[in-house]
């Protein structure tokens, strides 16, 4: 690893550790209004300054990074299990299933994902927590966005099915589950963890997107795209940099993300 | 004294000059520009619905009366007077001589007859004949001559005079059809998506006090533009000279930036507003249904919700809180006795104990022991409801009430809200566009539509709808203003009382007029700067050059 790359680990590293002790650096809640002292500029008591309705920004921007760093692995985790289920299980069958599998994959590649989620979230119960809110944005995410990696996944399953050590296995007599589990699933790994870690930033950033809508994560809880929401309004920012903070953080934090595990990669 | 002499004559000379400077940079002439928001949907003045259409007919038609948009009073237009006789069934008009339509074809009674039966043809599904339509029966035109005319309804109209404002009269003879036109500017040039122009009506009847024919401006151009940060950025390049609504935030940093140019009209017609879902057949669970119904809990939670903090928070200050549907921007029909409900926190959790509630460390519980929580839902992107919504989350968190924000977006909301009934509280605005109440009764009446906490019911189901419905109706037959506003007077205090809709703040009319634009000031009514076309003036391009 070079020197390049285990400094972009230890600044992932201090974000998420940052974002998880929220409750420590910041002495008051996310959701408390000061309401007597709106747009506040950074000062000793609001070191980001005040949102629109008194919100501490520092205590939003380390409670938001906290949602957005922990169900954003969540919902990628979910997404690579499934597919990697559908992938191996379409790659492994081959024949119609096979064909039907991938024919479903293009469907849902091509279908506008936004308005996807927008439909399946607005047939959602409507009387939900802000935290179920935000586990039903990122399993919807997750839930989603199966296609494009059961693809990637059952061309891997499908090329190592016909591999001659595959061939040789099966001569010798190794029935299908002991094969699939002992030699195809453990060459398919290292796909699997690069799916897992592209998607980290699409659910960050799709989860910032429909924040931007106003369809992201419900009041009071904050959430990235909920901060960069803020940004829409550009004439703002000039008055006041401290806007910019979480769009800094989350860029800060999608270029390590990328630089560590593309370097890992190679 | 000599000293003195100079002074004055040298001040006559300045304010000669200064004269003759303002004569030379507000001069006839010139293009006005502003924006709308999309292509206008048609051109033909008895068809326009949406805004840019009704911006069209607005510019370029005209009228037998006008609402003025200032005192909110009607005003003879090409009608010089009018009657009612016949327990308001018959208006009788004298009209406007010497008056031609901008293709030089003279207007008479026989154009007014021919825009009653085009109006009225039931092929042309005119929105404008819809509201002339008070019952079963044929609208009736005689005319009595080149100047004189008299419409005959089936039925009394109650403020029949107001739809004029809208019926935008059409000749019978010209070539050019409805593109002839009577208003102070005609269709000039349309290129979609970009802009639409209007140029002077060279035969327009109307003069100004000097006997100049007016309009002065030479052209009007709308460009078409939605993004309302570029039409700011626009407007301070000069390229726009209003701006017909500005949110509170780029009205803010514009009076930073140009103070004289941000221009507040005080209370609009818009108000906000939040209610509960009061469907006996919605899916939600009994007892949530049973708080809805208990005005009690409406009023408590009403009462629990800090509308200054709202204004000032939520609208930096461009609001006012309010008092029931009717804004004080409605002069003719507000019930000026209403007052905001007040906000104290501790007498709404006292009429919620009186009702069995009761708060259990922090969470309040009804007398059945179910936590007090409901969803309110609201359409995303709006950044000042959000505001409020996440206002109101706390406001109500103080009496133990959990509310839960949920922003859908906007078809999602309306199929909730008008199909299905599956939600429990939204909140929304509303824009009362015509002042008389009558345009209202599709909200009012129980068995209307848009009586949104309890839409189309067959028969009233609580007796204080049912006194609505009779009040509502009774101010629609009645002929005499002050009983009208009486029973109108009525409806707003019960809905008051009763809370079905609890209203939020009214906003404020916010625009931006430049400085090089004369004889612009802003209303509350709809158009809200360009309300009398004809009298507006720029500085020329010669000034500007200066």
């Amino acid at each position: 690893m070079t020197t390049a790359a285990k400094v972009a680990g230890v600044l992932l590293l201090v974000v998420t550790a940052t974002s998880l002790a929220a409750g420590l650096l910041s002495p008051v809640s996310y959701e408390t209004q000061f309401r007597e002292s709106p747009n506040a500029p950074p000062c000793r008591q609001f070191p980001l300054g005040t949102d629109e309705l008194g919100r501490d920004r520092l205590a939003r921007l380390l409670y938001g990074s906290r949602v957005s760093l922990l169900l954003a692995p969540a919902a990628a985790g979910l997404s690579v299990a499934l597919s990697a289920l559908i992938g191996i299980t379409a790659g492994y069958a081959g024949g119609w299933v096979e064909r039907a599998t991938m024919a479903a994959a293009d469907l849902f590649v091509s279908l506008p994902w936004l308005f996807l989620l927008l439909t399946v979230r607005a047939l959602l119960p409507l009387n939900v927590t802000p935290w179920a809110s935000i586990l039903i944005t990122f399993l919807l995410l997750g839930v989603l966005s199966w296609a494009p990696g059961a693809r990637v996944i059952r061309a891997g399953a499908s090329a190592l099915k016909r591999s001659e050590f595959a061939l040789l296995a099966r001569a010798s007599g190794c029935p299908k589950p002991r094969l699939l589990w002992k030699h195809i699933l453990p060459n398919l790994r290292p796909l699997m963890a690069a799916q897992f870690w592209i998607a980290i930033p699409v659910f960050i950033l799709s989860e910032a997107n429909l924040g931007m809508l106003g369809l992201g994560i419900a009041e009071p809880l904050p959430s990235w795209g909920g901060l960069l929401a803020e940004l829409q309004d550009p004439g703002r920012v000039g008055g006041n940099p401290v806007l910019l903070a979480p769009a800094v953080l989350l860029t800060v934090f999608l270029s390590c993300l990328q630089f560590v595990f593309s370097k890992e990669d190679q | 004294m000599s000293f003195q002499a100079t002074s004055i004559r040298a001040t006559r000379r300045a304010v000669l000059v200064a004269a003759l400077c303002l004569g030379a940079c507000f001069g006839q002439g010139g293009e006005l520009r502003f924006s709308i928001r999309s292509d206008p949907k048609t051109f033909d003045p008895l068809l326009a619905e949406d805004d840019a259409s009704e911006t069209v007919r607005y510019l370029t038609g005209g009228t037998l009366i006008r609402i003025d948009r200032r005192t909110q009073k009607f005003i003879p237009e090409l009608a010089e007077s009018w009657q009612i006789t016949a327990g308001g069934t018959k208006i009788a008009f004298k009209l406007r001589q010497g008056v031609l339509f901008s293709d030089g074809t003279p207007f008479s009674a026989d154009d007014v007859a021919h825009t009653f039966r085009r109006v009225m043809d039931p092929n042309l599904h005119s929105p404008v004949g819809d509201s002339f339509r008070g019952g079963p029966g044929e609208i009736k035109t005689e005319v009595q001559g080149p100047a004189r005319i008299t419409v005959t309804f089936p039925a009394a109209l109650a403020g029949v005079e107001r739809l004029f404002d809208q019926l935008t009269i059409v000749s019978s003879r010209s070539p050019k059809k409805e593109l002839a036109t009577l208003g102070p500017f005609v269709l000039g040039e349309h290129k979609p998506g970009s802009y639409v122009l209007f140029r002077r009506n060279p035969n327009y009847w109307k003069k100004d006090a000097a006997g100049r024919r007016l309009p002065y401006l030479d052209s009007v151009r709308a460009d078409i533009q939605q993004n309302l940060d570029l039409e700011l950025l626009r407007f301070k390049r000069g390229e726009v000279q209003l701006i017909d609504t500005l949110d509170p935030e780029l009205f803010d940093r514009l009076s930073a930036d140009s103070p004289g140019e941000a221009k507040n009209a005080g209370a609009s017609l818009e108000s906000e507003m939040l209610w509960f879902n009061q469907v006996a057949a919605a899916p939600l669970p009994a007892y949530k249904k049973a708080w809805f119904r208990s005005k009690d809990f409406r009023r408590a939670v009403s009462s629990a919700i800090n509308r200054g903090d709202l204004c000032r928070l939520a609208y930096k200050g461009h609001a006012d809180p309010a008092a029931g549907p009717i804004s004080g921007a409605n002069r003719l029909w507000v019930n000026a006795k209403l007052t905001p409900h007040v906000f104290e926190p501790q007498a709404a959790l006292a009429r919620l104990q009186r009702g069995g509630f009761r708060l259990e460390a922090g969470t309040l519980r009804d007398p059945q022991g179910n936590v007090v929580e409901f969803s309110l839902a609201t359409n995303s992107g709006n950044k000042s409801r959000a505001r409020i919504a996440a206002l109101i989350q706390q406001d109500l968190a103080k009496i133990g009430i959990r509310l839960n924000v949920v922003p859908l977006d906007f078809p999602s909301l309306i199929e909730r809200m008008t199909r299905t009934y599956d939600y429990e509280a939204c909140l929304l605005g509303l824009v009362n566009v015509d002042l008389d109440p009558n345009s209202q009764m599709n909200v009012w009446l129980s068995s209307a539509g848009n009586h949104q906490w309890n839409p189309k019911q067959k028969t009233p189901e609580t007796p204080w709808e049912a006194e609505i419905d009779r009040l509502m109706l009774a101010q629609s037959s009645a002929l005499d203003p002050k009983k009208r506003k009486a029973a109108f007077d009525r409806v707003q205090e019960i809905v008051w009382e009763e809370a079905p809709f609890l209203y939020l703040v009214n906003k404020h009319a916010l625009a931006a007029v430049s400085r090089s634009v004369l004889n612009a000031s802003p209303v509350a009514l709809w158009p809200r700067l360009y309300w009398n076309p004809e009298y507006l003036q720029v500085a020329n391009q010669m000034a500007r050059t200066r």
